[in-house]
């Protein structure tokens, strides 16, 4: 021992608010309370992944969650997460046209460019559609070369838009994961709104070279594949967490004003027959009640941005 | 190093002097949030990462803001509910960063204990002075910013050295005497207060700050699910309660705002604490009260009882 040298004493950033300069430190209750338009008190968010997970992964810098993980060739987990977009998507579909919900989609775009009957349903059905990366492996992460990094971004962002028709002003990268530049180059290539950053119950500004982003709440603790992959609890126990966070933001909302609640899912994971029937359960639940808004995250930007 | 790090005696569970409480309650029940600050963008230190991913490491980052911002509230209301206090442990660079929060605890008469300075620099390679330093400046900025001699320790993301709580002990006594460095958290041995031995000789206690009831061991190593949480703080509080009778036991519940205050767990929470506070033989109270209660009354009975079965039975003597 005794192998540090005195800087790791010293404490540069040791001073009021943030130890950067991306957002202002506030807390959520300290905010002026928001309104959501007819009364509504939750404005539910059902994010819908559509990913790419390339067989042949490279893992740089690190393998993202969800992505294969035995020695190549590794068909389980290819195979497996494809099913989602073959299968589990047209039960998700279903389930949400049946209790009148209203999904967004965050698609990577290579995604999109293989199968475009998926993204002309979409593109039908006139949900909101954001970019989630290139693929599945290609990430965005610290000390990534800044050239590299905006030729990226701007690939899946033409690309998706290209694609889907769509303006596509949202974003949430491979993993939550970013670079020190991400945010930037995002603001730059005209996306409005990320999801990455999730250390708030509710929107708030985000500062980047190029002005100003929304950060957007996606809480990865609800994530359907957090929960039941990472922390292996039953289809079951992620539906009575979904009920129990939508009773405490009912609660929270009576006295704090209107809350977002967003539901990262995939159907990959939900859309398995012995799952589906959970996401069907919470969706029930939400259309039955009536302080619920289901809405997308444009909607919920504009709304909030009025009140701010 | 040492084949034991030396801290206490062998003490069975039973025949102990018999502890009671305060009105005669049978559990001293404490809840500790731990109020912490991660770096964005930490030094290295040799022995531990602090992030898996290269920085800005923003999953585990974003998620420790999150209780800063939004759980912090809500577990103090809660608790506020439940006529609890708080015994924080604190990073204490938070006073610098978000003194909102330390107000709002101030105003609650809650007690803070040191945590270190961030919860992303840890002991490991510090050199003794180092540790000694580190340990200091954390001593001097709680009573700089609560006007609070701090008591107790839990080292900063329990990275430890061998003279940890020496070191906590003597840097108290050379700043407040007797008033502040008399207790710690980092020792996980015994369901009740135990004298500790330490190279100066101090009065000196461990209380129990259970690592098996912390939510972040519950949520993030068994991973269980919050119900499943909440039934487990029940069992715990149940077991202590029957056999506080015999002998006054100790319950803390160690929180973390980034997990318990989640939209989705702290329902399951709050049915906790309203089971246990419901109870009439519980002393609600805080980790210094606890351990000053033990200095004051038992402490003294305590070293007695210790050395007496130590000469009767050959325990492992230091």
């Amino acid at each position: 021992m005794g192998t540090l040298n005195d800087e790791y004493l010293k404490y540069p950033e040791r001073s009021y608010g943030m130890d950067h300069d991306r957002y202002e430190w506030s807390m959520l209750q300290d905010r002026k309370p928001i309104s959501w338009p007819n009364k509504k008190k939750v404005a539910l968010w059902i994010n819908v992944g559509l990913q790419f997970f390339p067989l042949n992964q490279k893992g740089i810098p690190f393998k993202v969650p969800g992505g294969m993980t035995k020695p190549y060739p590794d068909l389980r987990h290819y195979s497996l997460r494809d099913y989602g977009n073959r299968v589990g998507i047209y039960r998700f579909l279903k389930a949400f046209d049946r209790y009148n919900i209203k999904p967004t989609f965050a698609v990577n775009t290579r995604l999109a460019e293989r199968y475009p009957y998926l993204i002309d349903k979409i593109k039908e059905r006139g949900d909101e559609i954001m970019c989630h990366g290139f693929d599945m492996d290609a990430l965005h992460y610290g000390g990534q070369n800044i050239h590299e990094e905006n030729e990226l971004i701007k690939r899946s962002l033409d690309g998706l838009r290209k694609l889907t028709g769509q303006e596509i002003n949202g974003w949430i990268s491979p993993a939550k994961n970013e670079s020190e530049n991400t945010p930037d180059i995002l603001k730059a290539n005209d996306i409005e709104y990320f999801c990455d950053w999730v250390n708030d119950d509710m929107p708030y500004q985000f500062k980047t070279n190029n002005g100003l982003l929304t950060a957007m709440p996606l809480p990865t603790e609800l994530d359907d594949h957090f929960i039941i992959l990472n922390n292996l609890h039953a289809a079951e126990d992620w539906a009575d967490q979904v009920e129990d966070a939508l009773d405490f933001m009912l609660q929270e909302s009576t006295t704090q004003g209107g809350r977002v609640l967003g539901l990262n899912i995939h159907p990959w994971v939900l859309g398995q027959p012995h799952r589906i029937q959970y996401l069907e359960r919470v969706l029930e639940r939400f259309s039955k009640n009536e302080a619920v808004w289901s809405t997308s995250p444009n909607e919920i930007i504009h709304h909030w941005k009025q009140d701010l | 190093m040492k084949e034991d790090p030396g801290y206490y005696d062998y003490w069975p569970y039973e025949n102990r002097p018999k502890i009671t409480w305060p009105n005669g309650a049978k559990v001293a029940f404490w809840v500790a949030p731990n109020i912490e600050f991660y770096e964005l963008n930490p030094p290295d230190n040799p022995f531990r990462k602090p992030w898996p991913q290269p920085s800005p490491a923003l999953p585990g980052y974003t998620s420790r803001d999150w209780g800063n911002r939004v759980g912090h509230t809500r577990q103090m209301k809660l608790l506020e509910k439940y006529g609890i206090r708080g015994s924080i442990s604190l990073s204490t660079a938070l006073c610098d960063h978000h003194p909102e929060i330390i107000e709002q605890c101030k105003e609650r008469d809650w007690e803070f204990f040191s945590h270190g300075i961030y919860n992303t620099r840890y002991t490991y390679g510090m050199t003794e002075s180092q540790e000694r330093e580190m340990i200091k400046d954390s001593i001097e900025t709680i009573y700089k910013h609560t006007g609070q001699k701090c008591a107790g320790y839990l080292a900063p993301a329990l990275s430890h050295s061998e003279n940890t709580l020496d070191l906590f002990a003597e840097v108290g006594s050379e700043l407040f005497g007797d008033e502040a460095g008399f207790y710690s958290c980092d020792l996980f041995h015994d369901d009740q207060p135990t004298p500790i031995n330490l190279r100066n000789g101090k009065r000196f206690v461990s209380i129990p700050y259970s690592l098996e009831m912390n939510d972040t061991i519950a949520y993030l190593v068994q991973k269980i699910t919050p119900r499943r949480y909440g039934q487990e703080l029940k069992d715990n509080f149940d077991r202590l309660y029957t056999e506080g009778a015999d002998s006054g036991t100790i319950m803390c519940i160690p929180t973390h705002n980034y997990q318990v205050s989640n939209a989705h767990r702290i329902k399951a929470y709050e049915e906790a604490l309203e089971y246990i506070t419901g109870h009439s033989d519980v002393w609600v109270t805080t980790g210094k009260e606890i351990a000053q209660y033990f200095l004051d009354n038992y402490y003294e009975f305590a070293q007695a009882d210790i050395q007496q079965k130590n000469s009767n039975y050959g325990n492992v003597k230091r």
